[in-house]
């Protein structure tokens, strides 16, 4: 089936105005392969079925759109966590400001310097894991990535890593248009935290791609910053082996546009995916959460938990879906996805989906949209708390179900400490 | 110390009036109870009283040691001294009982202009507070009301009355909902606050709570208006002859 000629143009633009890596060895056929699969898929437009509540065209043009430098003073995101550092500004490896690559139980490497090898350990994930998220749904903005990142880092994990691994993205240019793509693998039983913080970019693809073997943990805690006018698409994909974990937690306050996608197969028995999100937004805000989880082996445990706090006319959306193949039994699934609208003006878009195909499973889903619980704000006041202070904490309260989700005290720490950073701000 | 006089209060949602001209006067350390039949305006009383949304007044006025509280916010009742324990305490989940009374409590000084106590002392105060109502540490630790039995939520406003030392106690049908054990635990605990400096509104239903919290002065309440004043034997014989002989008397 031929695509539109209009959807057909728009992703040739796309596509001529990006100066890809070219790359050789054992890269380029991942990069070419993803080259055609943009080209038959076409970038997506806002008449695709899977962008009905987000409209694409300003992740799609060809120049990014300027965005205004965030001229914050928001504390150092987990500043007092041990950790490694890489930087990236606007998308460009910044050496001087990254620690070494060096870290126990974990080989890394920049995707840019890996390119030139013949043979490579990432070659059986990266473009892999995405092509293999391709299906039944689309999703060629993942695929323009794997043809066309900058750059990235490509995680070996062998060991369990006694330090997250901290992904900074830091954002100084008002055109710049990153496009990343980060691999990481990890062996029988080792165990990684990836953290990842900053708005990145004017406008930013991120793709990470992660195989989790048999007995391994991966731990993803991101936090995506405030610039009011950024831009950004990312993609997990990840596949877990049996007995293997998978958690990940995002915080978002404002960006005038960011796209989650998360798409996670549950390949082996009792594995235990977590995905969550917390996202604030304020005005001109839209932040869609995708999710989509499979389970395809037995007694596998999957929970989505997203809440939106909105106001002044912000949107946010919803797409999660739970898939559970036949002989998949015992699934445990879990979604949930709720908003707090401060105002009239605010809207949530949500669309939960369950499809399953084995019979002896559980699987919850619920969906819901309110303003803040006036009885609840009386009592607090009546109390004493003032109104703007009540306000707040229900809101935190709102939030505490997504945050809970960050099993390391320390990191959960921070993130409530940058919520409440946030809101006493915006309180003045 | 509680000033009312001649209120005249509105639903805002319709068109009807509850309060109906309301004139009372609660002295420190004296404890005033109010009774009355269903709909005779106890309840919207405590929640003008407090600021609650959804009331109009119309007429009248209503003072806290002179300052007038029908102008103010409820937070600024709050920490002028007002205290109102609810009939139905709020469940807030994600908010943690202990957090909830830290913040209410500073932010009460704060408006005062006094230091925040710190959260060392203010778990020392509240430890030995809630050992006298059998409150324990899950209790604390729990979000504010979630999971608490009857008894369990009446017992947490006490204490936090205990904990903002307020000048002025209006307890809305405290009684409602719990057992005898459960009544007398509340009781002492409001007992153990009485004292020269200290108002109470006592709201019922019943006699029953004024035979565990003694009241100084009885009133009647019904239609919206305050029928009947007398000494505590009023409540007893509203506990023999029900309403309905005062009433008659009155009408």
């Amino acid at each position: 089936m031929s695509l539109p000629q209009a959807k057909q143009d728009a992703t040739e633009a796309r596509l001529v105005s990006i100066t890809g890596q070219g790359g050789s060895g054992w890269s380029k056929v991942a990069r070419d392969a993803a080259l055609e699969r943009v080209r038959s898929m076409g970038l997506p437009t806002r008449r695709d079925e899977y962008w009905k509540f987000t409209k694409p065209e300003t992740l799609v043009q060809v120049e990014a759109p300027e965005a205004a430098l965030f001229d914050g003073d928001d504390a150092i995101m987990f500043d007092s966590v041990d950790r490694l550092k890489i930087v990236f500004v606007d998308g460009q490896y910044d050496a001087d400001a990254s620690d070494d690559l060096a870290l126990e139980g974990v080989t890394i490497e920049r995707l840019s310097e890996a390119t030139q090898a013949d043979i490579h350990w990432a070659k059986d994930v990266y473009g892999v894991l995405e092509t293999n998220g391709q299906t039944p749904v689309e999703r060629p903005l993942a695929a323009l990535n794997t043809a066309m990142a900058s750059d990235g880092i490509l995680m070996h994990v062998t060991g369990r890593v006694r330090k997250p691994i901290n992904l900074i993205y830091n954002h100084k240019s008002t055109t710049s248009d990153a496009i990343l793509h980060h691999v990481i693998k990890l062996e029988r039983g080792a165990d990684l935290t990836v953290l990842e913080t900053g708005p990145a970019a004017a406008r930013f693809n991120k793709t990470m791609e992660v195989e989790i073997a048999d007995g391994a943990g991966f731990h993803h805690v991101r936090v995506q910053g405030r610039d009011h006018e950024r831009r950004a698409v990312t993609h997990m994909f990840a596949r877990l082996g049996a007995e293997s974990i998978f958690k990940s937690f995002t915080m978002t306050a404002n960006g005038v546009l960011t796209r989650n996608e998360c798409v996670i197969e549950l390949t082996g028995d009792d594995a235990i995916a977590h995905v969550a999100g917390a996202a604030m937004g304020d005005g001109d805000f839209h932040h869609d959460d995708t999710v989509f989880i499979t389970h395809d082996a037995e007694r596998c445990e999957s929970r989505q938990v997203f809440k939106k706090v909105l106001r002044n006319g912000a949107t946010g959306v919803f797409q999660g879906k739970i898939l559970v193949k036949a002989g998949a039994q015992k699934t445990d699934g879990y979604q949930i996805s709720q908003s707090l609208l401060l105002d009239e003006d605010s809207q949530f878009l949500a669309k939960p989906e369950l499809e399953i195909y084995a019979d002896d499973v559980v699987c919850s889903h619920g969906s819901t949209s309110g303003a803040i619980d006036e009885e609840g704000l009386f009592y607090l006041r009546a109390r004493g708390v003032p109104k703007p202070i009540a306000t707040d904490l229900l809101t935190l309260a709102f939030l505490a179900e997504a945050v809970e989700e960050v099993e390391d005290e320390g990191l959960r720490e921070e993130i409530n400490a940058q919520l409440v950073g946030w809101l006493e701000r915006r309180r003045g | 110390m509680l000033e009312i006089t001649d209120l005249h209060v509105d639903l805002e949602e319709e068109t009807k009036t509850i309060l109906k001209g309301v004139n009372l006067s609660v002295e420190a350390g004296k404890v005033h109870a109010i009774m009355g039949p269903n709909g005779s305006g106890k309840s919207t009383l405590s929640y003008v009283l407090s600021g609650r949304d959804g009331y109009e007044v119309t007429k009248g006025a209503a003072s806290l040691d002179g300052e007038d509280l029908l102008e103010m916010e409820p937070e600024e009742r709050a920490a002028a001294g007002l205290f109102l324990a609810f009939q139905y305490p709020v469940e807030i989940p994600g908010v943690g009982n202990m957090t909830f009374m830290r913040t209410a409590l500073n932010a009460q000084r704060k408006a005062r202009g006094e230091d925040e106590m710190s959260a060392a002392d203010f778990l020392k105060m509240v430890r030995e507070k809630a050992k006298d109502l059998k409150i324990d540490a899950d209790m604390l630790k729990r979000p504010v009301n979630v999971g608490f039995s009857g008894g369990e939520k009446k017992r947490n406003e006490i204490l936090q009355m205990a904990i903002l030392e307020p000048k002025m106690c209006i307890l809305d049908e405290t009684d409602s909902g719990l057992d005898v054990d459960a009544m007398k635990l509340v009781a002492e605990g409001v007992n153990a606050l009485r004292g020269a400096g200290r108002g109470f509104l006592v709201i019922t239903h019943y006699q029953r709570l004024l035979d565990h919290i003694k009241p100084d002065v009885v009133h009647i309440m019904a239609d919206g208006r305050i029928v009947k004043t007398g000494g505590p034997e009023l409540a007893l014989e509203v506990e023999n002859n029900g309403y309905a002989d005062i009433l008659a008397e009155v009408a």
